[in-house]
């Protein structure tokens, strides 16, 4: 799932219409932004071997899009599941920073809802809770997360089950879309140079794996990519633990 | 290690794989809300995090952009790359870039420019 922050400022009439913040408008377009990415989510997915209503479970049952689209990708070019289900979370890592920035700024609430807050915690929605005033970012987390969720699972059934109506997905260039996401969801790190290095790493590290190893291996060689950046740092700050 | 991890892939199938990803995302995911109130990680941890979706993501790119199964190969999909990189300049929206890929490449391809 991208994070687009554009296209949640692009609805200025939508603003008005909500009373307080333009939350409601925010998190239609982000919706509508993530189903047309979740509609090839789902074609893809039963592309690489998923019958639609398994496609439609993993929506449910992952709800992250960029690791669905990982999983999926590493079965269909018959890669190991495990290898798939490691690339995923992998790159879900960062929702685990995701969480621990809005941590302090979510209610002490019961175990239940709390499990909830972090279901629905995903790139847009931590955005945009991150994004306002503190005392009103479980409400803007929540409001967008469930827009999203709505707007991804339907897109993923729509995908999975209306692909046949599409047809051969490399007509309309659907295999390039996946890429292009992916392009989207990279191009905020690549605003800053430590991002660029280690996107610049990530990439060499699996073009230079993919032939020889097993599929869906050089996407796991490619988290080393970090490694020229902390190495880096760690000269220009010897001494980082003085910080905390 | 590799024919351990291939085995167990074996066992667990497409079904179990999406059950694995999910549990284990939530627990990436709600790790932050459920144990929560003021904590921060480790920077070293914190800092990895951060960096480590460039890494995974341009891998995904480029391997998406020029994998065919196990080999490489350079074909429509990079001109749909390409332009989609030059609508993230321009600073289209999410959903306009990624059509933008998809019909560059898909109209690369009508002409016959490349496969």
């Amino acid at each position: 799932m991208a994070a687009p922050m554009p296209a949640a400022s692009s609805s200025p009439s939508s603003a008005r219409r909500d009373g307080r913040d333009g939350l409601g408008g925010q998190a239609v377009a982000i919706s509508l932004a993530v189903a047309a990415f979740g509609v090839s989510y789902g074609v893809l997915a039963v592309g690489a071997g998923l019958t639609p209503a398994q496609a439609v479970l993993s929506s449910v049952a992952v709800f992250a899009g960029a690791s669905q689209f990982a999983l999926v990708g590493v079965l269909g070019v018959g890669g190991s599941a495990l290898t798939g289900v490691l690339g995923g979370l992998l790159l879900n890592l960062r929702l685990l920073a995701f969480g621990a920035a809005l941590a302090p700024h979510l209610p002490r609430a019961r175990l239940a809802r709390r499990l909830l807050d972090g279901y629905l915690l995903i790139d847009e929605s931590a955005a945009v809770a991150l994004a306002g005033p503190p005392r009103d970012a479980a409400r803007r987390l929540r409001v967008v997360g469930v827009a999203v969720w709505v707007g991804w699972i339907a897109a993923t059934a729509l995908g999975a089950y209306g692909g046949d109506l599409i047809g051969e997905p490399t007509r309309w260039g659907l295999d390039a879309a996946f890429p292009a996401a992916f392009l989207a969801l990279l191009a905020p790190w690549l605003r800053e140079r430590p991002g660029r290095v280690s996107a610049a790493a990530g990439a060499a590290i699996a073009l230079a794996t993919w032939t020889w190893t097993p599929p869906g291996v050089p996407l796991l060689l490619a988290a080393l990519g970090v490694v020229p950046v902390l190495l880096a740092e760690r000269r220009t700050r010897p001494a980082p633990r003085s910080e905390a | 290690m590799r024919s351990t991890v291939a085995s167990l892939g074996v066992v667990v199938g497409p079904v179990g794989a999406v059950l694995l990803l999910g549990l284990g995302t939530l627990a990436l995911k709600a790790a932050g809300p459920v144990l929560g109130a003021g904590r921060t990680l480790p920077p070293l941890v914190d800092r990895v995090a951060r960096l480590l979706p460039s890494a995974l993501l341009a891998a995904l790119t480029v391997s998406g952009t020029l994998a065919a199964g196990t080999t490489l190969r350079i074909d429509a999909r990079l001109v749909g790359v390409l332009a989609a990189a030059a609508a993230l300049r321009w600073r289209a929206p999410f959903a306009v870039v990624v059509l933008i890929g998809a019909a560059a490449t898909a109209a690369t391809r009508a002409l016959g420019l490349a496969p």
